[in-house]
């Protein structure tokens, strides 16, 4: 008899009022983006620029190619490193502040008294991951191009990217919502230590999956860290390496997406609602 | 019943609610998953421009039900509407009518004072360049203009505590929830905090105020609901409370060299007309009827235990009183 009673129009304008709410929650966080950039700078760029300085620029010139010559190094360091900067910005952006916001400063809560249900609060800060995933992509494209020994051989498949990079984006800020609200907060900290290096170095981002049959474990390995989709997908839209079919990269992203975000807004109720 | 001459413009609206209640709850409750019992039964009516205290200990009740009105913690028993939504039902309309100060400071750390306010403005909807001012009436109303353009997390205790309070009243809601507003300030930043309650009040705003503290609910509240082991115990004006405290006088005496638990018993035999003479710590409570000569008979009923009196106080009765006569405990304490 609860939702029965509510009156239609009252409940338009709750969906109006809940539309203002989410698009201001989403100004606020652009907003201190805009005006403190630092964070996201160190955020995005200094691990990628290191990863492609050492991997693209040294290994090629003191004679220790990681993949192949210099370009192919450079390569395939580039899709890899869109889907790193993508899957650092679902962690620090969305996962850490959510973790201090749950655990200790509670600025959470003068959000969640805002007129819109708790579920949309979580989804405002996956669009805001997406959004700064997007963001650190197109900061960190130029500088894998620029930074490596040999430059890398791009084909951009724009079909790909302009849907790929988005789904990519949206993948890893639900991961970031789900290791933020899946366990206690103290112990989301020691498990990001433990997480981080696995799966950035299963996900594909330093060489192709292909390369990888020489030793199988590892390559069935490698499939079940959503990463490599992400790698594996962003090669196929910036360049013409072999790469994980599309036909598998695709669903297997949306899929993942949707189990996140199911999981993940669930989690997130539960703890911001006794 | 009234109710028959009262528009019910909402089906949400309970049959019964009139149209001058803002928060109105019914058999409320709240077990926690583990089977501890929060809240059990509540049912309370808070009238449309009163300040009601929710009073007791730590523990009691309290931020549970406050946290059931402003839809942080799910009921689990009864029903309970805010400016006539149930909560339960739609939770993000009831935001639109509520202000809460919670008890920890949840200010937005990376935004200026002025900011804190311009943006949760924003949330429910005010157009920035309303909002802006808006903000600026509001600290000025709350004396932070000079710290507008100041980091919050610079201010001082009492600063961070009227800029929770400005923001909450942002959005100008329909009932204003304060929980423990005053815990922790010093002496000055209470009465500033008092003063803007005050003030609020008297320009007709309903608020839910949850303190333990007896003198802030004596002063501030037209009504004060007294809340032990998540139940209701009582609920009337102060006056109207204090007058429940039998006898009228309140006399505390504190002794060595005997149990108080025997000299609650001499007290209770020797002093004409004492009621409800009991142990508390290690001093006795008792009533008598107001006027009684009462300072011979307490020495003759030492006298007879052999106590030592060390103190005798003779007091008007306190809401603390009140609520000591309600559970035999004293607030402080529990």
């Amino acid at each position: 008899m609860t939702t029965a009673t509510i009156p239609a129009p009252a409940a338009r304008s709750d969906a109006a009022a809940a539309l203002a709410a989410f698009g201001a929650l989403l100004a606020r966080d652009l907003t201190v983006l805009r005006k403190q950039p630092a964070d996201f700078i160190t955020r995005t760029i200094i691990q990628p620029v290191l990863f492609v300085f050492v991997l693209g620029y040294i290994s090629p010139r003191i004679g220790q190619p990681a993949a192949g010559s210099a370009t192919q190094a450079a390569t395939t360091l580039l899709a890899g490193m869109l889907a790193v900067v993508i899957l650092f910005q679902g962690l620090f952006a969305v996962a850490l502040p959510l973790v201090q916001d749950l655990g200790y400063t509670r600025e959470i809560d003068d959000r969640l008294l805002a007129p819109l249900p708790a579920q949309a609060v979580a989804l405002e800060k996956i669009a805001l991951g997406t959004i700064q995933g997007l963001l650190a992509a197109l900061v960190i494209f130029p500088l894998a191009i620029w930074i490596p020994a040999a430059p890398p051989s791009l084909h951009i498949h724009w079909a790909v990217l302009l849907t790929l990079a988005p789904l990519a984006a949206l993948m890893c800020s639900s991961l970031g919502l789900f290791l933020g609200t899946a366990m206690d907060p103290r112990l989301t900290m020691a498990l990001f230590a433990v997480l981080i290096t696995p799966l950035m170095w299963l996900g594909c981002a330093l060489f192709p999956w292909s390369a990888l049959h020489v030793i199988p474990w590892v390559q069935g390995l490698a499939l079940a860290d959503p990463l490599t989709y992400a790698s594996e997908g962003l090669r196929a839209a910036v360049t013409s390496q072999p790469h994980l079919s599309l036909l598998v990269v695709y669903p297997v992203l949306a899929a993942a997406t949707a189990l996140l975000l199911w999981q993940s807004t669930r989690f997130f109720t539960r703890r911001v609602i006794s | 019943m009234t109710r028959a001459t009262v528009a019910v413009p909402d089906p949400a609206i309970p049959p019964g609610a009139a149209a001058d209640v803002a928060v109105l709850t019914e058999g409320l409750g709240k077990t926690y998953p583990g089977g501890t019992v929060a809240v059990e039964g509540l049912s309370l009516a808070v009238r449309r421009g009163e300040v009601l205290a929710l009073l007791g200990p730590n523990g009691a009740g309290k931020s549970t039900t406050a946290g059931m009105l402003t839809t942080t913690v799910r009921p689990t028993a009864g029903r309970a509407w805010v400016a006539g939504i149930d909560v339960a039902s739609a939770p993000a309309r009831v935001h639109r009518h509520i202000g809460v100060v919670p008890q920890r400071n949840t200010l937005d750390r990376r935004l200026s004072v002025r900011d804190n306010l311009v943006f949760h403005g924003r949330y429910f909807g005010m157009r920035p360049a309303a909002a802006r001012t808006a903000a600026g009436r509001l600290l000025e109303r709350v004396s932070l203009e000079d710290a507008a353009r100041r980091r919050v997390d610079e201010l001082s205790g009492g600063m961070a505590q009227r800029l929770m309070i400005a923001r909450a009243i942002m959005h100008q809601p329909e009932v204003l929830f304060l929980d423990e507003p005053t815990t922790g300030l010093d002496p000055q930043s209470r009465l500033a905090v008092h003063d803007i309650v005050t003030s609020l009040q008297a320009a007709g705003q309903t608020i839910l105020l949850i303190t333990h503290d007896m003198a802030e609910a004596d002063a501030l509240a037209g009504r004060v609901a007294i809340i032990d082991h998540g139940r209701l115990l009582a609920l009337d004006t102060p006056a109207g409370l204090k007058r429940w405290v039998r006898g009228g006088t309140v006399v505390t005496v504190t002794a060595d060299g005997t149990a108080p638990a025997e000299l609650a018993a001499a007290l209770a035999a020797g002093v004409p007309g004492a009621r409800g003479a009991r142990p508390l710590g290690d001093a006795v409570m008792l009533t008598v009827e107001d006027g009684q000569p009462v300072l011979p008979a307490v020495l003759a009923a030492a006298e007879t235990c052999h106590a030592r009196l060390r103190e005798v106080r003779v007091d008007p009765p306190t809401l603390e009183t009140v609520f000591i006569e309600l559970t035999g405990k004293e607030l402080r304490d529990s």
